[in-house]
């Protein structure tokens, strides 16, 4: 059972409807027992991360996602998903996060003189690292869709599966330990490219 | 590098997709969902469904249709033209649209930017504002009036300063709609788009006189724009969303390439 996680962020149908369309139905829940049955998990989102995490506390969904993670079974995080997955995010004054990968979510800054709109948004470049069972048949310098105003930056390289450039600098647009994947992009409203990532997710098997 | 984004408007009157020439004498072209997918397999970047007669009679959005494209493309969209409070808004976003453009409700109601950026995200609201060229003056110092009814009532309200407050109520992105410009096919209004590009941070889409990929380039070049809205050149002059890219990639404009690829499912 692939579980999407329902908690007051946004753009579930879209990721629903992604996932359908690829032949699997998904289970959308806000009951942290569903969520540690799942087999795989997506953890989706759009918002701020200080009332995410606020929701996903109250809600039980934050052990849930803690003991899916220790169980070793896939989870993929989307946008605010992905922020969150860190240990910290500068937004609203300061969150403590999920804390399943170490870094931190910062805000947009350009060097002086860049004048540059945030939120990035809209269609960019994911330059990919190294290969991963995510990005089987994603065709080099494919571009996804991204709405966003904070980027990870993680504790150690090594997490980095993918990065894209905006207004001078290179952020982390992906990151992959283990069982778990996290894009900043929107994977499910990227076209074929995050089709074939969502794809490569629903069949994983870290 | 953030490329600049091509947007496909699909004007839906009674279930189909019309097009006309500067708001009057619409002709009908197709079923909109298909269209729809058909421009996603093409590569389009963004769609945007307006439904021009839901305001005129008072009629609610056509939520199974938005479903509908939801359960078919992977690319973000926005709806539009029926939103009347804030409770629509949420039923297009459940529906699997990305944004909600409001016009005339803003201009009534400016407070809908506000509540709905605050109820959804400042990224869901885009702000749709159609601009008749008048004499610049006291009342309306950027020479650009915002007119609303499809440009048949003057709102007495100057182009900038309704964009500089959109942006501070909250919305997202602002949609520019050169009324003088629409339905002709002689280019976009680049003037009025770079002043609106420059007045405010967040992204705008040009609108109003596409006829060639020429047009688009000048107006995400000269004009500023970070998107370019187009119908009649695909809905009827035989451009397709790859043609105009590639043009555009010639012109040195960064565009996303990759097309939909594949059979719909």
């Amino acid at each position: 059972m692939i579980a999407v996680l329902d908690y007051d962020a946004g753009n579930l149908t879209s990721v629903a409807c992604a996932v359908r369309h690829l032949g699997h139905e998904p289970e959308i829940t806000r009951d942290p027992e569903v969520v540690r049955s799942a087999d795989r998990v997506i953890f989706p989102g759009v918002g701020a991360a200080g009332s995410s995490m606020a929701t996903l506390e109250k809600l039980g969904l934050a052990d849930a996602l803690r003991d899916v993670h220790s169980a070793g079974r896939p989870i993929l995080g989307i946008c605010i998903g992905c922020q969150v997955a860190f240990s910290r995010s500068e937004e609203d004054g300061g969150t403590d996060c999920l804390g399943l990968l170490q870094g931190e979510a910062v805000r947009f800054s350009f060097a002086e003189g860049v004048d540059r709109k945030v939120p990035h948004m809209g269609w960019n470049e994911v330059r990919f690292g190294g290969p991963h069972a995510v990005l089987e048949g994603i065709p080099a310098g494919s571009q996804f869709y991204f709405v966003h105003s904070y980027h990870v930056v993680p504790a150690e390289p090594a997490l980095v599966l993918g990065t894209a450039s905006y207004g001078g600098i290179d952020f982390t647009a992906a990151v992959a330990r283990d069982n778990l994947v996290a894009v900043q992009f929107h994977a499910e409203k990227s076209g074929p490219a995050g089709l074939k990532l969502l794809e490569n997710f629903l069949e994983w098997s870290p | 590098m953030l490329s600049k984004r091509l947007i496909v408007c699909l004007d839906v009157r009674d279930g189909k997709v019309t097009k006309g020439v500067q708001f009057k004498g619409n002709v009908e072209v197709g079923e909109p969902v298909a269209m729809a997918e058909e421009y996603y397999r093409q590569g389009v970047d963004e769609l945007v469904f307006y439904d021009i007669t839901a305001s005129a009679e008072g009629r609610p959005i056509d939520i199974e249709m938005v479903r509908e494209v939801a359960r078919r493309i992977f690319i973000p969209f926005s709806v539009g033209g029926g939103i009347r409070n804030l409770d629509d808004m949420r039923q297009v976003l459940l529906a699997g649209a990305e944004k909600v453009s409001v016009n005339s409700l803003a201009v009534r109601e400016p407070e809908i930017i506000s509540d709905g950026a605050r109820a959804f995200g400042n990224q869901c609201i885009v702000l749709g504002m159609d601009a008749l060229e008048v004499e610049a003056g006291e009342k309306i110092p950027s020479g650009y009036e915002i007119v609303v009814k499809g440009g048949r009532e003057r709102t007495g309200i100057d182009m900038l300063e309704w964009a500089k407050r959109a942006e501070e109520l909250g919305a997202g992105e602002i949609c520019l709609n050169s009324i003088n410009a629409d339905g002709t096919r002689d280019g976009y209004e680049l003037t009025a788009t770079r002043m609106v590009s420059r007045a405010v941070e967040i992204p705008v889409i040009a609108s109003g006189g596409a006829g060639t990929s020429e047009h688009l380039a000048r107006v995400l070049t000269e004009g500023e724009a970070d998107a370019a809205l187009i119908a009649s050149m695909v809905h009827f002059l035989g451009f397709t969303i790859p043609g105009i890219k590639s043009d555009l990639a010639a012109e040195g404009i960064r565009v996303r390439l990759e097309t939909g690829g594949g059979p719909a499912s």
